[in-house]
């Protein structure tokens, strides 16, 4: 393996490249196929001769082969309900889906299953800790302190609480070049504050935010801290006992995972101490035409029959991650996301969004000078070339950013330069096509 | 071939560059405004009508937004022009495309139709077939 954070010198960025990314892409078979639009050849109709470029891996990534296998061997072995059955594949399906609560637990530094909830995704997590705990807990003069760069999960969620509550919703600010004002963020909690809740890494901006930092700053006033982790835990290092946070929460999908799933950590007492957010089944112990008894944690929270295929799929691309090592993938996001900054800001006529290449998160936000997001996008379809278009489901961010919609190329494991150098050149041709 | 890249026809370009009608009338018989929040597609259209009241003697729009929504605003006033208020509700979204001379992909139609659906809007309103307050919107 080389050096990283070598110089690109003679040697290409592909020899920096901290695993096989070639042998890798074999695993995703969704990576070779090919899709409609070839611009050379205009007004032949739809085609399908173009291969397919995916850099909207920050709004959901592909699925290896060995992650849908293992959800196809649940269906097709073992495929049962859970918690209920005495019987073989009941057992079986009970047993791969509890382990899969381990698995994640150990993945992200958890003390065990009983700090991992499985919800539909982050945003269900979310809204898991808004109304079981801010519901409850939350009223006039308290404060909950959220950053300018939240996405919708976290941002409308507590804003909605604040209403029914009464609590104030304050926002960090966030400076010019995209970090969050960390002297704001020391006015802004204090000794009324009773969640401080940001993400992680911002999915608009890529920064990369110093939780433990402000987990250390809401602690210091005897407020929690949630942290969203939707664009953290797909591509880096995650230790929640390190980070300090009370709250956690990320999705499978964004992580070479399945669609249904996500995860919410909670410190065990904390999650001990609240109501459960949703009724019904398989979260009980004894109920009574007057009343119930909820069931060991992380199970009081699982109303009803959860994600179950989902739920092991997701311990599968965790293993999947794991056996590349976080680091190493944390390396090559990190080789990329420079790597692309530095192309598209050398193009000329193109703003980027957010801290330099070399401190981001794998993602880069940007904008063609008279080129509107959406245009960009469907040229760039012509190429084959996937990307997401839009506000990134952080609308008051491009508020302030001044724009109705920006472009976001987002990279993971299977990422190429090849593919970063095609992105390149077809945002050069939209932006001479429109010039 | 994809259906994206002949949506960008010298045709919507020149319109998207160049906007025909870009403005506002000065004393219009009806004005309506139209945004899709998702893509920040905002259309304002100004009609002046003629003595009855049928036929489009004026159009201008301004507006901010994708090629394809400005360039489709910009064709829709000249096409507009001359065109009785009956047949400015009979456009439908066939229509629109036709008019664009380009195949627009199907998460695009919604950009491709707002000013025609500010236009009917607006004149609806005129009409008292629609309540001033519904928010004229082309998207999901």
């Amino acid at each position: 393996m080389l050096v990283l954070g070598a110089q690109f010198g003679v040697m290409g960025v592909q020899e920096q490249y901290p695993f096989d990314v070639e042998a890798l892409r074999a695993d995703f078979p969704i990576l070779d196929r090919k899709v409609g639009g070839d611009p050379e050849s205009p007004g032949e109709g739809p085609g399908d001769d173009t291969p397919l470029v995916y850099l909207d891996n920050a709004a959901t990534s592909q699925t290896p082969d060995q992650v849908v296998d293992t959800i196809s061997d649940y269906y097709r072995g073992y495929n049962a309900n859970v918690h209920r059955g005495i019987h073989q594949l009941s057992q079986e399906a009970s047993v791969a889906y509890e382990q899969a609560h381990d698995t994640v637990a150990d993945f992200v530094g958890a003390a065990g299953r009983e700090e991992i909830v499985f919800t539909k995704n982050t945003t269900e997590a979310m809204n898991l800790v808004a109304y079981a705990w801010g519901l409850e807990e939350l009223g006039p003069g308290d404060n909950v302190v959220l950053s300018e760069m939240e996405h919708h999960a976290s941002l409308v969620t507590w804003q909605q609480i604040g209403k029914r509550t009464g609590a104030d919703v304050r926002f960090i600010d966030v400076t010019d070049e995209g970090r969050l004002d960390m002297d704001d963020a020391a006015a802004l909690v204090d000794d009324d504050t009773r969640m401080v809740s940001v993400v992680h890494v911002s999915n608009t901006l890529g920064t990369i935010n110093p939780i433990a930092e402000l987990a250390d700053l809401a602690h210091d006033h005897d407020a929690y801290i949630f942290a969203d982790g939707a664009q953290s835990v797909p591509n880096r290092a995650v230790d929640v006992k390190e980070l300090g946070v009370d709250f956690f929460a990320f999705s499978a999908h964004k992580m070479c995972g399945p669609t249904g799933v996500g995860a919410l950590y909670g410190r065990e007492e904390l999650l001990e101490s609240m109501q459960p957010y949703l009724y019904g089944g398989d979260m009980i112990r004894r109920v009574s035409f007057t009343d119930s008894t909820w069931e060991d944690l992380p199970w009081k929270f699982e109303a009803g029959t959860p994600s179950i295929a989902q739920g092991i799929g997701f311990a599968a691309a965790i293993e999947y991650l794991e056996e590349i090592g976080m680091d190493r993938i944390e390396a090559h996001e990190d080789l990329l996301a420079e790597y692309a900054y530095d192309e598209l800001q050398g193009l000329g006529g193109v703003e980027i969004y957010g801290p330099p290449g070399d401190d981001r998160g794998g993602l880069v936000a940007f904008n063609v000078d008279g080129v509107h997001a959406h245009d960009l996008s469907s040229i760039l379809n012509d190429y084959g070339i996937a990307i997401r278009a839009g506000d990134h489901c952080t609308q008051p961010l491009h508020d302030e950013m001044g724009v109705a919609a920006s472009a976001r190329a987002s990279f993971y494991l299977y990422n190429t330069v090849e593919e970063i150098d095609a992105l390149v050149e077809a945002v050069g041709e939209a932006r001479d096509l429109f010039a | 071939m994809g259906l994206g890249s002949d949506m960008y026809r010298q045709q919507i370009l020149d319109h998207y560059k160049n906007p025909r009608n870009y403005g506002e009338l000065e004393d219009p018989d009806f004005t309506h405004v139209g945004e899709n929040p998702s893509c920040g597609d905002t259309i304002r259209m100004d009609v002046g009508l003629d003595e009855a009241g049928e036929t489009i003697e004026a159009v201008r729009f301004t507006g901010d937004g994708c090629a394809i929504s400005m360039a489709s605003a910009s064709m829709l006033s000249e096409r507009l022009h001359g065109m009785t208020v009956d047949d400015l509700h009979a456009l439908d979204t066939d229509d629109i495309t036709e008019m664009l001379g380009a195949e627009i992909s199907p998460m695009r139609v919604k950009c491709a139709v707002l000013g025609r659906q500010v236009a009917q809007d607006g004149s609806k309103i005129h009409r008292g077939e629609l309540d001033p307050d519904d928010r004229t919107i082309t998207e999901e």
